[in-house]
């Protein structure tokens, strides 16, 4: 949908003319000519690590909305009624923004867009920590029903009529293996060919509190996925206490429900990996936004707070950790980038490393951007009364959910050739 | 504007006028800097076209396949990486045209006389003199840190003209000519057992007034601008994966199982991701500099090098064992520029100690990065008023 032109030289470029510096860059200069540079992983295309121009257009809209309906305090204080998940200001961006529809094509009523322009929205939602199905339903569970093959409930979810979750706990990593907590269960009178029924609980679900449609993984022979309308007797959300507030978990108990299946066997495998991997890249994302965030609001705050007569961001101990912070956002910008793009591209291996790259990165870089961000703060940034906690939150709980910084860099084993000890 | 394939053609009449097999190196080269096939982002005239940088490497990719000789860029890093960019940027028509092509070609090496002993992260600061009369300066004072200074034809020089200045304003910038009785280049032995460095002593060494870069007193503008590009060209070559420090870390582990413990595969793992990462971002930076869209980032990449190549060096040396006790050769070696391979681990280890130092302290890139990048305020200054008076 976007493309900017890039022009990464991939070759290894020492032949004439290009500076090499001889002093500092010697690890990075040397490192052009080291004995590594076999290439024997090295990804066939060059990845696209900047932001276009309809991205930085979504951008901007999504932020200009967030900004108005989801300030901080509103975020805040919805954490504590009985509505945490923002069904109004999730329709907004759902179906006037048009940010549930990204990954549907236009033929089925989407946006036609991709995996970039998703990760572009997931940075804003993330900076505003806010309280939107966006990544349950716009990306896991939208990948999942794309990749299972399943058609049939991508216009409404397009249209943003519809919110789908994929009943998979949060805290489930790229490796997951459903639990048999869910069985086929006996049909019942009246129930048509083609109509299974479901019975089983599933806990610490993301994103599923506003679902209007579940797309349940059933670990029986065949693996199968199933899609649950959840307007239908029988289904009983249970809303958990959960760390971060602003993306509260719950726990779903299916009785004999009506269910239809929507893939079997492995195309229901491959249906849910994809959306696992499709829901961490993205979620990376969101991190990379929260953190920026973070720092961003750290920054202005060290330039105001006055202590012994200046400015506290005037002090080297507190500079340094703030540019030491700026270096991993930068970093972590990177990978989530690359993530974005080679989702965008596809799911290949490389897509498996860029997720685990990413994931692995910007799960650190959130955690440590909001940890920085309550210690500079201070005081007020330990009371309730301040935004920081908000993002503390949601970067620990983001850091677990869809696999851990440690889960994604362990999958380096094979990905990287780095095989564990024995 | 040309095109890849036009400029491909380009090089390919130039090979076909120029046979690398029969034609004199030299030859060679000059004929291609005049051709404009040097830099192709330089001028017309000066070894260039005026294109776009990212054309390079299409130009060297196609001299390479033609089998030309090359102008051995790693011998002259830093008059290809600073010294060119420098004289470009501030130079006089006379000087880019007597300078640039025997720098480009390889038969002038450049070096920097910056550093001082008492002038390090406060280059500012330096006490070297260089005192008019006439036409020409005399300059007196002790340089350090100067790579290629034994090899090289010519120095940047930053001196002071005028010590009753402020310290930024009194400083003015010279091309110095190292062959001349004024010059004594002694080799600076680093911990490593290799002299890397040198010192050069200025004893009444000589410079015509053509050979002044800039106008007296704009020595420090002229100065920030060749640390810009050394600072830029630090993110600037696109390596492969695991083409860094890593690869030789990488490799040990694969190839030695018995090494592997669960502590440094965790350590493995994150060094690995990170590295992996750094170099991403060093190909998104690269990406943003040629769709013209520059940002503050080149910063962060010396920072997050320095801290990967001690680390990773410091994981290598661990993993090596018994090995790691070992070190190659002390012997004290004047090697043509810093190179981390075909040294054992022992070398990188402590060789990466200076990543950290060179080029700019992480400790300074830090205020850097908060004063410029994240405009925090800066340090109160106790350094004003004359230079001459200030507390040494």
């Amino acid at each position: 949908m976007t493309e900017t032109t890039a022009s990464e030289a991939t070759v290894n470029d020492t032949a004439s003319g290009q500076p090499v510096a001889d002093t500092a860059a010697a690890g990075a200069d040397a490192a052009a000519r080291g004995p590594g540079a076999s290439g024997h992983n090295r990804p066939a295309r060059t990845a696209n690590l900047l932001y276009g121009e309809t991205e930085t257009e979504l951008r901007a809209a999504v932020r200009e909305l967030l900004a108005d309906k989801a300030p901080w305090r509103d975020v805040l204080a919805r954490t504590e009624t009985g509505q945490t998940y923002d069904d109004s200001l999730w329709h907004t961006l759902a179906a006037e923004v048009g940010c549930a529809g990204l990954l549907i094509p236009e033929s089925l009523g989407g946006a036609g867009a991709s995996y970039r322009e998703a990760a572009v929205v997931a940075e804003e939602v993330g900076r505003a920590v806010a309280p939107v199905p966006f990544l349950g339903s716009a990306v896991i569970a939208t990948t999942a029903l794309q990749a299972a093959g399943d058609t049939e409930f991508l216009p409404e979810l397009a249209s943003g009529a519809l919110t789908a979750s994929l009943a998979i706990p949060f805290a489930a990593g790229t490796r997951y293996r459903p639990e048999a907590t869910v069985r086929l269960d006996a049909p019942q009178r009246g129930d048509e060919r083609g109509d299974y029924r479901l019975t089983g609980t599933i806990t610490g679900l993301a994103d599923a509190l506003l679902a209007g449609l579940l797309i349940v993984p059933v670990d029986s022979v065949p693996f199968g996925l199933y899609a649950v309308r959840v307007s239908q007797p029988g289904i009983g959300k249970r809303p958990l206490v959960s760390l971060d507030m602003t993306r509260q978990l719950c726990e779903v108990r299916l009785e004999s429900v009506l269910a239809r299946r929507v893939a079997a066997g492995q195309p229901a495998e491959q249906a849910v990996a994809a959306a696992l991997l499709a829901g961490a890249g993205i979620l990376a994302s969101e991190q990379l936004g929260l953190a920026e965030q973070c720092l961003d609001t750290t920054v202005a705050y060290v330039k105001e707070r006055r202590q012994f007569a200046r400015p506290v961001g005037g002090f080297q101990a507190i500079k340094h950790r703030l540019a030491d912070l700026w270096v991993s956002v930068t970093q972590a910008r990177a990978a989530a980038r690359y993530a974005a793009d080679w989702l965008a591209a596809g799911f290949g291996p490389e897509t498996t490393m860029a997720v685990a790259l990413a994931k692995a990165t910007c799960s650190d870089t959130a955690l440590k951007a909001a940890q920085e961000m309550i210690q500079l703060h201070g005081g007020i940034g330990f009371t309730w009364e301040h935004p920081a906690h908000l993002y503390l939150k949601r970067a620990k709980a983001d850091s677990i959910g869809l696999g851990t910084a440690d889960a994604h860099r362990a999958s380096l084993d094979v990905l990287a050739n780095l095989p564990a000890p024995e | 504007m040309l095109t890849p394939d036009e400029l491909r053609s380009q090089v390919a009449e130039f090979l076909a006028a120029h046979d690398p097999a029969s034609t004199e190196r030299l030859e060679f080269l000059r004929a291609r800097f005049d051709a404009g096939l040097a830099w192709v982002h330089y001028p017309a005239g000066l070894g260039g076209q005026g294109l776009p940088r990212s054309l390079q490497v299409v130009v060297d990719r196609e001299f390479l396949a033609g089998g030309a000789p090359t102008n051995h860029p790693e011998r002259n890093g830093i008059g290809l990486g600073m010294a060119a960019p420098t004289i470009l940027a501030h130079g006089t028509p006379e000087q880019k045209e007597r300078w640039l092509r025997p720098l480009w070609t390889g038969e002038e090496i450049w070096c920097q006389l910056f550093s001082e002993p008492g002038a390090g992260s406060d280059l500012a600061g330096l006490a070297t003199r260089a005192i008019r009369d006439g036409e020409t300066w005399t300059a007196s004072g002790q340089k350090v840190w100067t790579s290629s200074a034994h090899m090289a034809k010519r120095a940047l020089l930053v001196a002071r003209t005028d010590p009753d200045a402020p310290k930024h304003e009194g400083l003015t910038y010279f091309a110095l000519d190292m062959k001349q009785p004024g010059v004594e280049v002694r080799p600076l032995r680093q911990i490593t057992g290799e002299a890397e460095f040198n010192e050069v002593f200025l004893t009444d060494a000589q410079i015509p007034d053509a050979d002044r870069i800039g106008d007296v007193g704009q020595g420090w503008t002229v100065s920030m601008s060749t640390l810009m590009n050394e600072r830029v060209s630090i993110g600037g070559n696109a390596m492969p994966r695991e083409g860094g420090m890593i690869a030789s870390a990488a490799r040990t582990w694969r190839e030695h199982p018995e090494l592997r413990t669960p502590g440094l595969y965790d350590r493995l793992l994150r060094l690995w991701a990170d590295a992996e990462v750094a170099r991403l971002a060093g190909a998104r930076l690269r990406q943003q500099l040629a769709a013209g869209q520059p940002g503050p980032e080149g910063s962060a990449a010396k920072l997050a090098f320095a801290r990967l190549n001690q680390e990773i060096s410091e994981f290598e040396v661990e993993l090596a064992g018994g090995d790691g006790l070992l070190y190659d050769d002390w012997t004290l070696r004047r090697p043509e520029g810093a190179n981390f391979f075909g040294r054992n681990p022992g070398f990188r280890f402590l060789r990466a100690k200076g990543n950290s130092i060179e080029g700019g302290t992480s400790e300074i890139l830090r205020n850097i990065i908060a004063e410029r990048v994240l405009g925090l305020p800066k340090e109160a200054r106790v350094d004003t008023g004359p230079w001459k008076d200030l507390p040494r």
